[in-house]
């Protein structure tokens, strides 16, 4: 038995500081008992010769110097994780929070997992239906694809999420084991709210397994709390075969969380005082993501963040945008004119589409028809800019097919109800719909043999 | 010598030891009792700092640093080509043989396969006298490459021994020489060479052969030479990778090394699928039978993407000093920059701009130096060509690794969010970009393709130059109040756009295109617009001039002229002509 340390030799912020440890192993937990006897637990994330420096996860709150005993584990951050997690909901250390008592399993898994290497990664290639349009047709989700959803305060994510719980389905899905890991990482009580009603109404209840960390809840624990779902969610997917679909909602406070600690540590910051590594951290969540040769299962990987004053150019999504396999990224102006859902969808993009869709995938002319559905909509915008100025009376008559083509599209093409299921024939279909306002000469991102064949 | 170097700080990837005033700077070192592998960084009397390429979480304090004597090196020899590394020259397929499909941590220091046998002929015989650099014995390493099995640099001698010709492991002494002084020197399949070190070379040439791509923005507009180097800068999702992959797969290089720094699993993935499907233009052989892969994704031990760098450019060097031409694509050089400014920060020097270290532009010379165009130790022509992807923090290309960069290398290729949010792609923006090279190269041009080419290329450029001009003022009062000779140069820079600098990656037909074709898309797309330059001064309407049929046609001769099927050009003249010579005795 190792003994326990009583003497806590500095408290800051989130981290305590102890002195004259013996053989504490970097990375290891430790328990902090507490006046009342409840556990606190804490990891080491620094050593220097005689001081051991840790971060508590629930919090430094009521830790004195001399009421703590601290016992340390030997052990990395494990979680106990088994098909019993189904349907159960935890706190971001992983303990239950509901009453259906405690996981018990035979293996513990080390919640920072390990790099998948490159050469057992498969390449992403099924296509997931989502039934939403714009994303079914220009941003094409794929089966272990990570592709986070850029919003902004006030913006309909949480709803377009829960739309793609709902109708997500993958092709030949018959008879296959399909899961969500949903993982809350300082949001609202309202929000974690409407995702548990909304999987009810789903009828996935029992297939989803929760990860809860509200807004209230201590910062320390938004960093293990995105590490512990990925942890169920490989297990799920890599030993028991299952199709995971990881919600994770908001990486924007898990930043935040992960600067407030790296400030404590008085470290060098680089850009808007976050963390010079803050592109591996992120790193070591986003590329947990993927499909594995010879394992059934997958994690496709649908992280939500909310760019801090509707800013792409913000470390946060700069940086998950360079690890992730895209972004679908919303537009206030859309919502503001009550489009729904506000897919902005120029600066948006799947970069693992081009593999799974078109001929053998989804439709033949499915490349072709979003490459030109694409090209088209950025003239658009110009010939909108142009439109302000000498107003649409004095347009040229291309131009002003241009411009009917952009309501066509706003109105038919980005906007569906919340509960409106659209296979991807359909909404194809209403692409040529659209593309048929313009001259076949206009359409130069289409081949020949296509444009004769649909147009 | 004693050995009690202990552990004494933690923290991530940097860890201090005491009892290490015998190691040296840059040596290779084990830590700890899974023997990390790790790299001193930095020595202050007693205390060590060491950078640990593997996953530090467990590791102990008083636990034991042992030295292994030698810098970070790698083995050089055959098994190189074909094969997926880490950033540390350690196989992937074995690592997973090992580990399975995660990578674990104290794996030890594993490298190119010491099993498999290759067949060796020899090229030297006793009684030769060998200089430094010359082949001793060769391996056909793949279907494509011969490897030959050099004398290490710094040595020579007269051969005592050699084998017969046959099949040897890399650990066989395949010949045996003996110095001036007496001294024996046995030869292996590999050498080891240490990575921070530029391999020595005879000197340095002028530049004078491009690097042909089949990308006509590159090859016409932005060309790079071969042993020069070049920076493709670009915020996320403007097809940096994609325009890496283009190059690794069409370049005219011998040997391409890919790094993939920091990236995506998933992006190596496809590299690993998709090269071995694919046939060389030249030899028509799979295009994986000339590459060389590394790979730190950006989830892999970040120490380890500093050293992946190194890596690469010592494996290029190495088949360079065969009298192989090299590409190497490192996708991105800002990881690896983020890297160099993770470990300073908890090294805790003082930060410059942005929190990168003050040493960063210095290194970046150091990486980008190492290219060029040489003569080898044996006397052949050879190069190294360094094409490096940027990731500018939120597309702003003032940020410190894209500001460095630029002073480093003479190929510019800045890749713009506009274009490719209208999926114009490859997305290299035609007015930010530059390429050094152009002068360096017309005389190569001029004889190997075609006089005109550089005057057809300013021609366009000006063209394209104009439209920027023009297009303000379209902005601002619409197409139709342009007088028509303008509206011609609008009309023209799109053909150019679409039909010259678009390029689709997807098509077969147009993913690769010989530089012959190249030029003649631009005599056409030329001939177009001097006949409607003719026309117009005439006053022949724009609306006339415009054909549309016709623009079509020629806007789309990228996909209906088949590359091997160049006199098609010949009917595209006589269809411009037989429009516009009626049309202009009309008006005569």
């Amino acid at each position: 038995m190792r003994q326990e340390y009583l003497n806590i030799k500095r408290i800051e912020g989130p981290l305590i500081v102890l002195e004259n440890v013996d053989n504490p192993s970097y990375g290891e937990i430790i328990e902090i008992r507490m006046e009342d006897h409840k556990i606190r637990m804490g990891k080491v994330i620094k050593i220097e010769e005689k001081l051991v420096i840790a971060q508590v996860f629930e919090g430094t709150q009521g830790l004195s110097t001399n009421n703590t005993a601290i016992k340390f584990t030997g052990k990395p951050f494990e979680l106990n994780v088994s098909k019993e997690v189904l349907g159960r909901a935890f706190n971001g250390v992983g303990k239950p929070i509901d009453d259906g008592g405690e996981i018990y399993s035979k293996h513990r898994y080390n919640i920072n997992g390990r790099p998948i290497n490159p050469v057992a990664r498969r390449y992403p290639r099924d296509y997931i239906q989502t039934g939403i349009s714009t994303i079914d047709t220009l941003m094409t989700l794929i089966r272990g694809q990570k592709l986070p959803i850029f919003s902004g305060n006030g913006l309909p994510h949480n709803e377009i999420a829960a739309q793609i719980v709902r109708q997500a389905k993958l092709r030949d899905a018959e008879n296959k084991k399909f899961a969500v890991v949903f993982a809350a990482i300082g949001i609202k009580n309202d929000d974690a709210a409407f995702f548990k009603t909304s999987f009810e109404d789903a009828g996935v209840m029992e297939n989803v397994v929760m990860f809860l960390n509200l807004a209230d809840d201590p910062i320390v624990e938004r960093i293990s709390t995105p590490r512990c779902a990925l942890t169920a969610a490989e297990y799920l997917a890599f030993e028991q075969d299952y199709d995971i679909l990881v919600v994770m909602t908001d990486i924007t406070s898990y930043c935040e969380a992960l600067r407030e600690i790296s400030s404590a540590r008085e470290e060098v910051p680089s850009r808007k005082g976050y963390p010079g590594y803050l592109y591996s951290d992120l790193a070591t969540l986003y590329e947990r993501a993927g499909v594995i040769h010879h394992k059934e299962g997958s994690i496709t990987f649908l992280p939500i963040l909310t760019m801090p004053n509707d800013d792409i150019s913000h470390p946060i999504p700069d940086l998950t945008g360079y690890i992730t396999e895209g972004q679908i990224v919303l537009g206030r102006d859309l919502h503001r004119n009550n489009l729904y859902p506000p897919v902005s969808v120029l600066p948006s993009l799947s970069r693992l589409m081009k593999d799974g869709i078109g001929e053998g995938f989804t439709r033949e002319d499915h490349p072709d028809v979003s490459n030109q559905l694409f090209a088209t909509y950025s003239r658009v915008q110009d010939v909108r800019a142009l439109a302000q100025i000498i107003g649409e009376n004095d347009l040229s008559e291309m131009d002003q097919k241009i411009m009917d083509f952009g309501r066509a599209f706003e109105a038919k093409f980005v906007t569906q109800n919340m509960n409106e299921e659209r296979t991807i024939d359909q909404s194809i279909e209403i692409a040529w719909e659209l593309l048929r306002i313009l001259p076949k000469s206009e359409l130069d991102r289409i081949d020949d043999e296509i444009l004769n064949k649909y147009y | 010598m004693r050995n009690d170097a202990k552990v004494i700080m933690i923290n991530g990837p940097v860890v201090k030891g005491r009892g290490m005033a015998n190691f040296k700077m840059r040596e290779m070192v084990m830590v700890g009792r899974q023997k990390l592998i790790g790299e001193v960084i930095g020595l202050d009397g007693d205390v060590g700092t060491v950078q640990v390429y593997e996953e530090t979480e467990g590791l102990m304090l008083y636990e034991e640093i042992t030295s292994t004597g030698k810098p970070l090196s790698l083995k050089l020899g055959p098994g190189l080509l074909k094969n997926m590394f880490d950033g540390i020259e350690r196989p992937l397929k074995r690592l997973q043989e090992l580990s399975g499909d995660f990578i674990a941590e104290g794996i030890g220091l594993i490298t190119i396969d010491e099993d498999k046998e290759w067949y060796v002929e020899m090229v030297v015989k006793k009684g030769d006298y060998v200089d430094e650099g010359y082949t001793i014995g060769v391996v056909p390493e793949t279907s494509v490459i011969e490897h030959r099995i050099m004398m290490p640099p710094g040595k020579n001698g007269r051969v005592v021994h050699c084998v017969q010709d046959g099949r040897y492991k890399l650990n066989d002494v395949i010949c045996v020489l003996e110095t001036e002084d007496h001294e024996k020197i046995e030869v292996k399949l590999y050498q080891e060479w240490p990575v921070r070190e530029p391999r020595p070379i005879l000197e340095r040439k002028a530049l004078t052969i491009p690097l042909l791509t089949g990308q006509r923005v590159l090859d016409v507009f932005f060309p790079i030479a071969k042993g020069g180097t070049a920076a493709i800068p670009g915020g996320f999702g403007t097809g940096k990778t994609m325009t890496q992959h283009q190059l690794a797969k069409w370049s005219d290089a011998d040997i391409i090394v890919y790094i993939g720094c920091g990236e995506r699993g998933n992006e190596m993935t496809d590299v690993l699928n998709e090269f071995p499907k694919l046939k060389d233009p030249i030899s028509g052989k799979s295009i994986m039978e000339r590459t060389v892969l590394i790979a730190n994704t950006s989830n892999m031990p970040v120490a380890a993407r500093e050293a992946s760098i190194y890596t690469g450019i010592t494996i290029a060097e190495y088949y360079r000093d065969m009298g192989y031409h090299v590409a190497i694509m490192a996708d991105s050089t800002s990881r690896w920059a983020e890297a160099l400014r993770e470990l300073s920060g908890r090294l805790e020097e003082m930060p410059a701009e942005e929190g990168f270290p003050a040493y960063l532009p210095s290194r970046l010379a150091g990486f980008y130096e190492r290219a060029g165009l040489v003569e080898t130790l044996c006397g052949q022509e050879a190069s190294v060509t360094i094409i490096g992807a940027v990731s500018p923090a939120g597309g702003d290309f003032s940020e410190p690794v894209t500001e460095n960069t630029k002073r480093y290398v003479n190929a510019f290729l800045a890749l713009d969010k506009k274009l490719a949010y209208a999926r114009h792609y490859p997305a290299i923006n035609w007015l930010d970009s530059y390429s050094g090279y152009l002068k360096m190269l017309s005389d190569w041009y001029s004889n190997f393709v075609s006089e005109n080419l550089m005057e057809l290329r300013a021609e366009m450029i000006k063209v394209l130059h104009e439209e920027d001009k023009l297009i303000d003022i379209v902005q601002l009062v619409g197409e139709d109040v342009l007088p028509d000779d303008q509206r011609l140069i609008l009309e023209i820079a799109k053909v150019i756009k679409v039909g010259f600098l678009q390029q689709n990656a997807f098509h077969k037909e147009d993913t690769y295109v010989p530089i012959q074709k190249q030029h003649l898309m631009l005599e056409i797309i030329n001939y177009l617009y001097e006949r409607g330059k003719e026309a117009i001064k005439l006053g022949i309407p724009i609306s006339v001039v415009k054909n549309d049929e016709l623009y079509s046609k020629v806007t789309r001769i990228k996909y209906t002229i088949k590359n091997d099927n160049l006199q098609d050009f010949g009917y595209l003249m006589q269809a411009i002509d037989a429009f516009y010579e009626p049309l202009i005795r009309k008006y005569k």
